[in-house]
């Protein structure tokens, strides 16, 4: 793919700076430690709101209330939901847009490298908001991730905080957007055509898209929700003229895209890493970028889905059903053209693989449950039932959290220049596919039988389901604090030495630089062919 | 409704793609109207439109299995034999616009199929014309309110709150005393009642937040929004007891706001109904009655057990930072005109994130009941330390 042979030995005398220590850290505009400083920042936040998703299932073990307040569980669900859609995920795959992405298309580095600084910087200050907010009077906001109005209004402080540190985190995504987007289109290496570009990057190209286009709708609506509670206004309050119900919109038009960011990116990581261990090209890839364009139009015209049960007119519901139910059309041409690249592959299994293999097989039936779910009249049966629940988490766990570790296993060689431990990694999947399934599988049965989410306590028919999902919850958790202590410290301290390209099917420029990229790669653009 | 009628013109074709779906619905035997341990699929269906949302989802399951196995079928052949440690060669083919159309066209078709059935569904879930019944739905937290418009029952009223005694709860550090029961916390003081085999059209608004009211054996759900009304209807085919909770997050007590509904015979529905307009006859109170305080205290004590515990708490404390205690409580020691205010007008001090609703609902007796029973609880000892329902009465409107 490329010809590059670039002296990588001249790092010293490079005209930039290269501080050590804390200054690295906070000063730094070198693309891989601001990526490393995001999947860090994510990573912690994934413990945290692991830790809170098991403080509820705690509380859920049985029925009754046992440990926490209602209004404190109100607290976890909601800080639970913005953490990990916030905190964890979106900013694990900036995490790992800003590795990748130089790499993958040959730039030097993100084109604006103090913007991205400043991009990171802002996401603590936002976790620390939300951190403190459970110690405010009234704790946290309770509102559930979704904050509906008018419930909103009636929160304490901590929902003030909440919605500061999401218009930082907003202002965050958005910047990083541009960043992406900019590095894409202009700082590809001669001869990169887009059509040629990695799958990576094209998921990413249009998710940033999708970003730049909603996030400042959320913070629209946070605004309103704002000025409801202390300015007087009443955008959501039907006493002063407002509609509650247009909260709902709005949050939604940001929601409905705000999904697809969270999976499009995990589409690209899978599509590069199932064509490097089937030692097969991808297949379609044309039709791959056709497909997650698609999604992407479509995923603005679908948002009143999750409106369902608000009472909209007879054909609101009919167009909103079948705009829904058409995202399956490209997202099964994804699921095929991946089964199709392993056909008559030559195919090995290693923990990016397997990875990339389960997130097929479970995120694919979480596309099943969400086809279910865009049915009118089935969705009103099950709106705000653990049956949802264990679609979103089918998705976001199976799929965007299964991609994202499919990633690091893929990319880590690069990233520490240590081979991760083999027989660890494999523990670490088959753990956390057996745990993740024992959680969220029983919600369906939960969710079929009409147990309502966001139940501090419930009725005792629920009683089994609900204490298998704990003990399964449990277990996947440990086994992400296994994953840390025992996968990715080891192999960022030592381990055996990484190959430039430790993957035999592995394509693409990134495995052209040695392993671990040095601090500055690709100072000449390489040239593709 | 123009847009429904315009779709029913369309109902013969929908009917016809919507009889081809078999039905999996077995005509079930046990209907408990609540959920069952264990239970794998949706609730067993007593109206007409949960029974056909039973088989469509049956029959979409079965669509995705299929393709499911076909699949993961081909996926996991792959997996196990196009495996390099076997010695498989990687062929080379990355494109094939016929095989790309293909798998474009035929989930299209699939989803069509589909869409059809449910579209009809959705056509007849909307169609809230020539109700038998109307009941109004009004969502408050954290209980609901009844009242019959229109139809057999006109002008009853009444509050449904949870009926499940706190003793079988418990709380953070205190074990529940008492066992529960298979309806805990799907049971209420007083029931939704309704007539077997008629049309009742539901209008639901809300108080404070939005609530939502629903029971999976009818297919019935519907948010309930504050300011505005929205309907539903069902029409229950079988005579038995439904049960449902609150699924729209609405506060601390969103999980004890349970929906039941009392599904009984025409007759039964007339001897409710006349039961019921003696009960509110009795509760219309003699302004003129002077009450003792110990008849006041009993009374308050029922009423503040019903409608006050959930947040100020049976110990009188409130909840810190998020309700207002009433022991040592300036508006309940002080004059008992203020306190009477603000349990017809509701208060919203500030100094707590959520506002003191109105109570007006309540009859004269019960508020002068609940006043009189929270200036002699606990520590506290009101001045001024009963209230008459006719000072109520007096005070209404103000």
């Amino acid at each position: 793919m490329t010809s590059s042979t670039i002296d990588h030995t001249h790092d010293h005398d490079h005209a930039h700076d290269h501080p050590v220590g804390a200054r690295r850290w906070l000063f730094a505009t070198n693309h891989k430690d601001i990526g490393t400083l995001y999947l860090w920042f994510a990573f912690t936040m994934l413990l945290s709101g692991g830790v809170l998703a098991l403080m509820i299932r705690t509380e859920l073990f049985q029925p009754g209330l046992q440990f926490f307040r209602p209004e404190f569980f109100n607290q976890l669900t909601t800080m639970h939901g913005i953490v990990m859609v916030f905190g964890a995920i979106m900013p694990a795959f900036v995490g790992f847009a800003n590795w990748m992405i130089p790499l993958q298309i040959g730039a030097s580095d993100m084109a604006f490298a103090r913007m991205n600084n400043f991009s990171f910087w802002l996401l603590p200050p936002a976790a620390l908001l939300l951190a403190t907010s459970f110690f405010v009077p009234g704790g946290a906001t309770a509102a559930g991730w979704t904050l509906y109005a008018p419930l909103s209004t009636q929160m304490g402080p901590g929902m003030d905080m909440a919605i500061f540190a999401l218009h930082i985190m907003g202002a965050s995504s958005i910047m990083g957007s541009i960043n992406i987007i900019v590095t894409i289109l202009n700082m590809r290496a001669p001869g990169l055509t887009l059509m040629k570009m990695p799958m990576f990057c094209w998921t990413w190209l249009i998710t940033a898209y999708l970003l730049i286009a909603v996030m400042p709708v959320l913070a629209g609506a946070i605004t309103m929700t704002l000025t409801d509670r202390h300015f007087g206004t009443s955008f959501f309050n039907a006493a002063g003229g407002g509609d509650p119900v247009m909260y709902q919109h709005i949050f939604w038009f940001f929601g409905h895209p705000e999904v697809y960011i969270m999976i499009l990116p995990a589409f690209g990581i899978v599509s590069q890493i199932i064509p490097a261990f089937a030692r097969k090209p991808l297949f379609g890839y044309a039709s791959m970028v056709y497909a997650t364009a698609s999604i992407a139009i479509l995923s603005f015209i679908v948002w009143a889905h999750h409106m369902f049960t608000t009472g909209m007119p007879v054909t609101s519901q009919l167009f909103f059903m079948y705009a829904t139910m058409l995202i399956a059309v490209p997202t099964g041409v994804k699921v095929f053209n991946w089964v199709a690249t392993m056909w008559r592959g030559s195919m090995t299994f290693e923990t990016p693989m397997l990875f990339a293999v389960g997130f097929i097989f479970v995120f694919t039936m979480g596309g099943f449950t969400g086809l279910i779910l865009a049915v009118t009249p089935i969705d009103i049966q099950m709106q705000d039932t653990y049956y949802v629940v264990a679609h979103f988490h089918y998705v976001l766990v199976a799929g965007s959290l299964f991609a994202l570790f499919a990633g690091f296993y893929y990319w880590s060689p690069k990233w520490t220049g240590h081979m991760y431990s083999e027989w660890r990694g494999k523990f670490h999947f088959w753990n956390s596919l057996v745990w993740f399934n024992v959680t969220f599988f029983p919600m369906h049965f939960l969710g079929l039988a009409g147990m309502p989410r966001r139940y501090a306590d419930y009725a005792v028919q629920f009683t089994d389901f609900n204490q298998v999902v704990s003990i399964g919850a449990f277990l996947f958790g440990l086994s992400q604090v296994y994953f840390l202590f025992f996968v990715v410290l080891p192999t960022i301290r030592g381990g055996k030495k990484a190959e430039a390209k430790p993957w035999e099917g592995a394509e693409g420029l990134e495995w052209t630089v040695p392993s671990p990229a040095p601090f500055h790669t690709f100072e000449t653009p390489p040239l593709v062919k | 409704m123009t847009y429904a009628k315009r779709f029913k013109a369309l109902m013969p074709g929908l009917a016809l793609a919507a009889a081809s779906i078999p039905v999996f619905a077995e005509p079930g035997p046990v209907v408990t109207g609540r959920p069952e341990a264990l239970q794998l699929n949706l609730q067993q269906p007593v109206t007409g439109i949960a029974a056909y949302i039973y088989s469509l989802h049956n029959w979409m399951m079965v669509v995705c299995l299929i393709i499911f196995l076909a699949v993961f079928g081909v996926m996991f052949y792959s997996v196990f034999k196009h495996r390099k440690s076997l010695g498989h060669k990687p062929a080379t083919f990355h494109e094939s616009t016929t095989v790309e159309i293909a798998w474009t066209i035929i989930p299209f078709l699939i989803v069509i199929g589909m869409a059809l059935p449910a579209t009809h569904a959705v056509v007849q879930m909307k169609d809230t014309s020539n109700p038998d019944l109307t009941i109004k739905v009004t969502g408050m937290q954290w209980k609901w309110g009844y009242d019959y418009l229109k139809g057999e029952g006109e002008g009853i009223s009444f509050l449904s709150n949870l009926a499940t005694p706190r003793t079988q709860v418990g709380e953070p550090g205190v074990a529940p005393t008492e066992k529960r029961t298979e309806n805990y916390l799907l049971e209420v003081d007083n029931p939704v009642v309704v007539p077997v085999g008629k049309k009742v059209r539901l209008v639901l608004t809300a108080n404070d937040v939005i609530h939502s009211w629903t029971i999976p054996a009818f297919a019935v759900k519907q948010d309930a929004i504050p300011g505005f009304v929205r309907d539903a209807w069902f029409k229950a085919e079988q005579i038995g007891t439904y049960r449902g909770s609150c699924v729209e997050l609405c506060g601390k007590e969103h999980a004890f706001m349970p929906i039941v509904v009392k599904v009984v015979s025409s007759e039964d529905y007339t001897a409710w109904v006349g039961g019921e307009k003696k009960r509110m006859a009795a509760l219309a109170d003699d302004p003129n009655k002077v009450w003792t305080i110990d008849e006041l205290k009993t009374k308050g004590e029922k009423v503040f057990a019903s409608n006050c515990v959930a947040c100020h708490q049976a110990n009188g404390q409130g909840v810190p930072g998020a309700f207002a205690p009433l022991v040592g409580s300036p508006v309940v020691l002080g004059p008992k005109a203020e306190q009477i205010a603000v349990l017809l007008n509701g208060k919203h001090s500030g100094k707590y994130p959520s506002a003191m609703p109105s109570w007006k609902q309540l009859s004269d007796s019960e508020i002068a009941s609940v006043i009189t029973y929270t200036r002699n609880n606990w520590t506290n000892k009101a001045d001024e330390n009963i209230v008459q329902p006719s000072e109520v009465l007096a005070a209404r409107g103000k």
